[in-house]
Parts: C-alpha cells; sequence; structure tokens
C-alpha cells in the first residue's frame, strides 16, 4: 500500500550567522533544525511526533505544509511530490493537510468572529457563501462540541479549550485527508486537556482521519497514535508502533523520555538508564549521534560516525549503534 | 439561554458575553475610557464642539463672514458682535465660525491623504520585508530629513494654495508617520499563528495583510490620527499665517491672527481670540490622541 504522505530526508537549516561581520567575526552557524527526516503516514494511521521543545517537531509540520521553505528532501503526497509545486499550486495541496497550531490563543484572529474563522476556508475551497457557508460551519462546530450561539461571537469570549475546538473545526472545514496537530493540547489547562484529546480520538474514529500528532507529551502520544516517531536534534532517533515503543523502547534517548515520564508504573518498575544533561541545539553540530553527549550507551565510534535509522526490528527502526 | 450556560461536550462554561471587538465595540469601549478620562472627555467636548460648528456654519453665523463695515472697525464684543469686529469691520464670531470649516476640511483631507499612501505604504514594507522593505523604508527616511513644514511651505508656494494642494502640503509630510507606525505593528503581528492559520485556509496574501493583519493593527493607527489633526490645523494656520494659505478675504484662523497683528494694542481681541480658538482645537485633539493611547497602552492590551 502506498503511504499517504511520505517524507524523505527533510532537512531544514537555518543560517544563524547574520551578516558578512558576523559571518568573520564567529564564524559559519548553522542551525540545523531538521536533518535529514523520513518516515512516512498511512492512511487512517495517526503518526505520533514526538521530542522535547526545539527538537524540530514543529519544523517539520511547518515544512510538509510549506508554511516555510525545506531546504532539501521530498515530501510524496499521495505520491505526488508537493515540496517542489510552484507556491500558486500550494493552495491545492493545504486543502488536503490541514494543522490544528499549537496556541489557541494566538491562532485565531482577534476581529474575526466564529463564522468567518471556521467558515474562510468552506468559502475560499468549496465556495460555499451565506446559508450554505453558515449551515457548513454549524455542522463544524456541532462536530467539535460546540453550538450554533458560538456563530457570532469573537474568539476573546472563548476559554482555552474552545478556542482550540474552533481551530480543530477551521481544520476541518476543507475535509481534509491529513490533519497535522502541532501541540494542539500543550497550552491547555490538564482537565481540557484530556477533553480535547477525547474529541481528537472521537474525530479520528468518525472521519477516519490520517493525523500527524505532534507532542512533547509522551502519555498523549501513546493515547492517539498508532506509529511513534521520536525526535532528538533535529534528527529521528526510533520509529515503531506505538505499543512496542513503550514496552521495549530500544533507543537509549527514547528510555531516557519514557523513564523521565511520570506514569504509575515508572515507580514501581526499575527505571532504564536516565538522560543527564540538557537538551542541545543542532547549531554546527559534529560528525556522530547527535546525543552523544548525553548517552550512557556511548561508545568511540558514536562521535565520528553518525548512525543510520535501521530496521532493529520487524516495523521498529531506531538510529542507534548500541542496540 | 442563561448566560453561564455550559456546552454538552466541553463541559467548560462560556463566559459571559463581553463586549466584542468590532470596530463599534471598539468606539464603545474607547468612548467608556475617554468618559473616565477626564481629560480625554473635555478634548473630545472641544472636538465635537468645532466640528458641528464647521458643519452647521452657515446657521449659526450671525453676519455675512466677507461683509466689511468700515464705519465700525476693531469695535469690542457688544450685543450684535459678539466677539467684535475686525480691522475691515467684519464680525469675528462668523469668521471664526466659517474658519472652522477651512480648518477641519483642510484636517480632513491632509490627514485622510496621509492615511491612503502611509498606511498601505508601511503594511506593504513590513509584510513583505526584504527589498520591498529596505527600499519604502529608506525614502521614508530621506523624506524625513526635510523639515516638514518647511516642505509644506515650499509646495504651497510652488503650487498656489488651493484644497488640493493643501491636502497634498500638509498630508505629504505625515506620510512617514503612519508608514513607520504601521510598518512596525505589522512587523508585530505577522509572526502570530493566526497569520499561518489563514494561510492554511488558502487566504490570498494580500488579503490576510490587508483584512486580517491591518484589523489589528487599528489602535495606533487611530492614535496618530487624531495627533495628526491637530498637526494638519495648526499647519494650515501657520501657512495662512505667513500668507501662504488661502488669500484674503477667506475666513482662515491663521489669516485672521495674521490680519489682527497690525491692531495688537488698538484692539488686543482681534488677534487673542482667533489665537485662542486654534490653540483650543489643537489642544481638543491633542487630548484625545493621549486619551486614546491611554486605551491602547500594549500593557493593557496584549493577548
Amino acid at each position: 500500500m502506498m503511504a499517504l504522505l511520505e517524507v524523505q530526508g527533510l532537512t531544514k537549516h537555518f543560517d544563524l550567522s547574520g551578516d558578512i561581520l558576523g559571518r568573520l567575526l564567529h564564524g559559519e552557524k548553522i542551525l540545523k533544525a531538521v536533518d535529514h527526516v523520513s518516515f512516512a503516514i498511512n492512511e487512517g494511521e495517526t503518526v505520533g511526533l514526538v521530542g522535547e521543545s526545539g527538537c524540530g517537531k514543529s519544523t517539520t509540520a511547518r515544512l510538509i505544509t510549506r508554511l516555510i521553505a525545506a531546504t532539501a528532501g521530498q515530501v510524496y503526497f499521495q505520491g505526488r511530490e508537493i515540496l517542489s509545486l510552484p507556491a500558486r499550486n500550494v493552495r491545492e495541496i493545504r486543502r488536503h493537510i490541514q494543522m490544528v497550531f499549537q496556541d489557541p490563543f494566538a491562532s485565531l484572529n482577534p476581529r474575526m468572529k466564529v463564522l468567518d474563522i471556521v467558515g474562510r476556508p468552506l468559502t475560499l475551497y468549496q465556495g460555499l457563501k451565506g446559508v450554505k457557508k453558515t449551515d457548513g460551519v454549524v455542522e463544524l462546530l456541532e462536530l467539535v462540541g460546540l453550538g450554533s450561539d458560538c456563530l457570532y461571537r469573537y474568539p476573546h469570549e472563548f476559554s482555552g479549550g474552545q478556542r482550540q475546538r474552533i481551530g480543530i473545526a477551521r481544520a476541518l472545514a476543507p475535509r481534509p485527508k491529513l490533519l497535522i496537530a502541532d501541540e494542539p493540547v500543550s497550552s491547555l489547562d490538564v482537565s481540557v486537556q484530556a477533553q480535547v484529546l477525547n474529541l481528537f480520538r472521537e474525530l479520528k474514529q468518525k472521519l477516519k482521519l490520517t493525523m500527524l500528532f505532534i507532542s512533547h507529551d509522551l502519555n498523549v502520544v501513546e493515547y492517539l497514535a498508532d506509529t511513534v516517531v521520536v525526535m532528538y536534534a533535529g534528527q529521528i532517533m526510533e520509529v515503531a508502533p506505538v505499543e512496542q515503543i513503550f514496552k521495549l523502547p530500544l533507543h537509549p534517548y527514547t528510555q531516557g523520555l519514557i523513564a523521565s515520564n511520570p506514569t504509575p508504573e515508572s515507580f514501581i518498575e526499575k527505571p532504564p538508564p536516565t538522560l543527564g544533561g540538557e537538551v542541545l541545539l543542532p547549531l554546527n553540530p559534529p560528525p556522530g549521534c547527535r546525543l552523544e553527549p548525553r548517552c550512557p550507551l556511548r561508545v568511540e565510534r558514536c562521535k565520528t560516525i553518525e548512525p543510520l535509522l535501521e530496521e532493529k526490528r520487524p516495523r521498529h527502526r531506531a538510529a542507534c549503534h548500541e542496540v | 439561554m442563561a448566560e453561564t450556560t455550559v456546552t454538552p461536550f466541553s463541559g467548560e462554561p462560556i463566559a459571559p458575553r463581553a463586549r466584542p471587538r468590532t470596530a463599534i465595540g471598539i468606539f464603545r469601549e474607547a468612548m467608556a475610557v475617554i468618559l473616565r478620562n477626564r481629560l480625554a472627555a473635555l478634548g473630545l467636548v472641544i472636538v465635537l464642539w468645532v466640528s458641528l460648528t464647521a458643519l452647521l456654519a452657515p446657521y449659526l453665523a450671525t453676519h455675512d463672514p466677507f461683509q466689511m463695515n468700515l464705519a465700525n472697525r476693531l469695535v469690542g464684543p457688544s450685543a450684535t458682535h459678539w466677539l467684535g469686529t475686525d480691522s475691515y469691520g467684519r464680525d469675528i464670531f462668523t469668521r471664526l465660525v466659517y474658519g472652522s470649516r477651512i480648518a477641519m476640511r483642510v484636517a480632513l483631507g491632509a490627514v485622510f491623504l496621509a492615511v491612503v499612501i502611509g498606511v498601505p505604504l508601511g503594511a506593504l514594507s513590513g509584510y513583505l520585508g526584504g527589498w520591498v522593505d529596505t527600499l519604502v523604508m529608506r525614502c521614508i527616511d530621506t523624506f524625513l530629513a526635510f523639515p516638514g513644514r518647511l516642505l509644506a511651505i515650499t509646495l504651497v508656494a510652488a503650487l498656489g494654495p488651493t484644497f488640493l494642494t493643501l491636502y497634498l502640503a500638509i498630508g505629504i509630510t505625515s506620510v512617514p508617520g503612519y508608514a513607520r507606525v504601521v510598518r512596525a505593528s505589522v512587523l508585530s503581528q505577522k509572526e502570530k499563528e493566526y497569520v499561518e492559520a489563514a494561510r492554511m485556509t488558502g487566504e490570498p496574501e494580500l488579503r490576510i495583510l490587508f483584512f486580517q493583519i491591518l484589523s489589528n493593527c487599528i489602535a495606533p493607527i487611530l492614535v496618530l490620527v487624531s495627533l495628526d489633526f491637530a498637526h494638519a490645523i495648526l499647519v494650515e494656520s501657520s501657512l495662512s499665517f505667513l500668507g501662504l494659505g488661502f488669500p484674503p478675504p477667506a475666513p482662515s484662523w491663521g489669516l485672521m491672527l495674521n490680519e489682527a497683528r497690525g491692531y495688537m494694542e488698538l484692539a488686543p481681541h482681534v488677534a487673542i481670540i482667533p489665537g485662542l480658538v486654534i490653540s483650543l482645537t489643537i489642544l481638543g485633539f491633542n487630548l484625545i490622541g493621549d486619551g486614546l493611547r491611554d486605551i491602547f497602552d500594549p500593557r493593557q492590551y496584549e493577548s
């Protein structure tokens, strides 16, 4: 089966050297925010993308939706390469790949009514106007658990969770084939997080949604994802089905993440080796494994040879020399 | 339905209906704060007063503004001439009333022109960035190097005093202000996620800028508009005082001041009264501007 979305060698480098003077004084500074990232999403599947903040999760999402331009790599959507599409054709792709944003306070224009926020994509992609548009918006609002009494209200009248529901309704409006959710619950209160997560799960079943769900919270990903992609410092460390990654994590980084994740079990079982140190920004990264300075399993060759993402077990890939 | 109903799925109460942030909503909010701020309220009263006077000039005037009466020169305030007469025996009150028309019309035209040119320039400059930004901002900088009033004098002297040249001469000196203020707000707004979200909904780029981003930049523009009104009125008065504005016998405030210069010792009221009117009007607009600045203080408003 062909994957709905296939990402190959996706790379984004930010040049932070500044002007010529800065380049001379401090040398070249390249932030390899996303570095040769490859993964695939099958139809109907939910892929959870996890990693600490700054590891390139959100950048990956923005690269796929062409909100920022990639340095290198390809993204195939339904077999069609989309990174090389001319700018005027990007709309066709965005109709099918929609996004829910992280900050429900910044992602809704404070000067637009809910009717317009959710209705714009209906008008722009489906040409719906007037009553048809209103009907469409009401339908979408009901889908996300809001009523038609919200139509003529402004975003500031809603709580964070409700705003995020509006954001979800907007993303679902063009009936996308792929929904990218960029940390949609991380800025919400914990009690509200659960409600929004349940909504995602409900929508996933009801609409047979294919999702790329980005989060730094393992519990959230475990709850929603079918496949988990673990990123660190711009690279993929491990890819595996959700049951497997939580039961038998291979990569020391994943093990560290899971160990630091507060669950009831983590107090009973003996925790695996945790990671010391701080997250490193991939600024002028040295050759070798990105995790090397923090890794409990590091050996000499980790310093020089970059481990490739290899199949270590069936359907379970990891980028590590030592597993 | 009660104000604090619970939505079926989320279980979160919808906040009680707040005042919506529409143009009318903002206007009402602004009004509420202006009324709380006494000085701004005073400014509003003055401005409304002058505006109404300008609108209703023919009904308020007690005499013909051009009717000379040399037998009645420079008389003080009386029942027939409420504010006295000038050196040609014309009724000062009537001339002031008609003068408000000139002042307001010039200010309106100048501010309109400045907004119409400055706002899109600044918006495009901030949104597109790159060489467009560099080009526009360097032109603006060059423009700022000219002293504004001197530029206005040159323009009016070259093109002659008509309403259009006055709009142009006074308005053009305000363009850099709008361009810079709008550019700065657009720069801060365009990084917000709602812009990316709009892009995802297929909104064309120019619509994102002019409908979505710009509607969030109205506050600083409003402040600038009210301060600019004061500035325009002052410049118009200065120009006519220098003899560069409308030629006599036009009832322009600056011109009245100029004509009264020679009779300061004989009849000080002929100069003092138009001077006071100019000052008061400018004070009114400035008070509103300061009040609006308080309302739109980012510390109060960041969302």
